[in-house]
């Protein structure tokens, strides 16, 4: 074996090993690794009260209450839904079938009391018009698209 | 292969190529920017910000693609020996850190408005953040030996080790919940990007591109200049030490 073979497999399987390892780390922590939790994830989870923790999804269509600074919507993943009460300034993209991200704790009632609200943006671009038509000719899927 | 490790036959290949690299990065920037700014219409959702993404997607995708870059010149560097190898690699890595540094400060711009923070831990943030100190321990490694031949050695080994985090940020999006949206253009299936405003980002990232190819060339060519200005000082001390013993 030559020298230069020799360094291709030390490297190759240096390579190997560290992205078995790699995967291995990774896979033990994803539950730590995930930005939010969706509102099924809060049945298997086990969050207790004092537990500060983010919750995503889509803010459910007609769910959105204002009453003065406060702002009350339902988070769902289409399975579950987690009621979600907020004060403050929200984001721009905030509106209803957009999804978010909100930082909070559970309350005793089941309300998520949220301190800080994210609009979470999607990987479609489009202009208004190509918008606009699609919604009018019926085309308009938001949950595959 | 080993043509082009050459590094005389790469000063006379390098010197015909960079004129029309150069050129093609003005052009293209030109064309490109243009699109991005004037050309393209406004987003369903994002309205003009929109806009940032057209810097912000290429300087991602180039952060990634010179990385790389870098890992492949690494491991050729470690196991061919070719004497181009680590050139390139040590002239990549601050080229590439630009790149990255462009892609998270422009993306802090656009989360502000948009999710209405400047940043988020989560996985796709973070792992680009890591992959900017990636670059910047390259950096600092290969310069901190007395012997640049030890430093290159050890930045390319980082450099192979770090790898492991490209996978990571370009599925990041898809193995875990992040702020960060999925993949708009390289995914399964069409683009869930408007065609109208596909053009200019792919212009950009080919302008970016060439603009990576400029600056690298020129970047090897200086550094081989600056080898060859070490061999001769090296070479003027040590005639000067024998001139002395002699006499």
């Amino acid at each position: 074996m030559t020298r230069k073979t020799r360094r291709l497999y030390f490297v190759t399987l240096g390579m190997l090993a560290l992205g078995a390892a790699a995967v291995l780390v990774l896979t033990a922590m994803s539950d730590k690794l995930v930005y939010f939790y969706s509102p099924s994830d809060l049945q298997t989870q086990h969050i207790t009260e004092d537990r500060r923790f983010r919750l995503g999804g889509l803010v459910e269509e007609g769910s959105v209450e204002r009453e003065g600074q406060t702002t009350r919507f339902r988070v769902t993943d289409t399975v579950h839904t987690v009621s979600v009460a907020y004060t403050g300034i929200l984001p721009d993209l905030f509106r209803e079938g957009q999804g978010v991200v909100t930082e909070g704790r559970l309350g005793a009632d089941g309300t998520f009391q949220a301190v800080s609200v994210l609009a979470k943006h999607d990987e479609n671009y489009m202009p208004k018009e190509v918008a606009d038509s699609l919604k009018k000719t019926g085309q308009w899927k938001p949950e595959d698209q | 292969m080993h043509r082009f490790a050459n590094p005389a036959r790469f000063l006379r290949l390098s010197a015909v190529l960079l004129p029309w690299f150069a050129w093609a990065t003005a052009l293209l920037t030109a064309i490109g920017l243009y699109y991005a700014l004037f050309a393209s219409p406004a987003d369903y959702q994002q309205g003009e910000t929109v806009r940032i993404m057209y810097v912000h997607v290429p300087a991602a995708w180039m952060g990634l693609f010179v990385y790389t870059n870098m890992a492949i010149a690494s491991a050729v560097a470690l196991i061919w020996k070719h004497p181009l190898a680590d050139v390139a690699a040590k002239a990549s890595a601050p080229i590439g850190a630009a790149f990255t540094f462009l892609c998270l400060v422009t993306g802090a711009l656009w989360g502000k408005p948009m999710w209405g923070t400047w940043w988020a831990w989560d996985a796709r943030l973070t792992s680009m953040l890591i992959l900017l100190f990636l670059y910047l321990g390259h950096m600092a490694l290969v310069n901190a030996f007395d012997d640049p031949t030890r430093g290159a050695k050890a930045a390319a080994i980082l450099a192979l080790a770090g790898f492991i985090n490209v996978p990571v940020i370009k599925w990041s999006v898809d193995w875990w919940n992040t702020l960060h949206q999925p993949a708009s253009v390289t995914r399964v299936g069409l683009p869930a990007i408007d065609p109208s405003m596909l053009v200019p980002l792919l212009l950009m990232a080919v302008a970016f591109t060439t603009y990576f190819g400029t600056v690298l060339l020129l970047r090897i060519r200086s550094e081989i200049a600056a080898q060859k200005l070490r061999n001769i000082r090296m070479a003027q001390v040590r005639s000067a030490g024998h001139a002395r013993s002699a006499a």
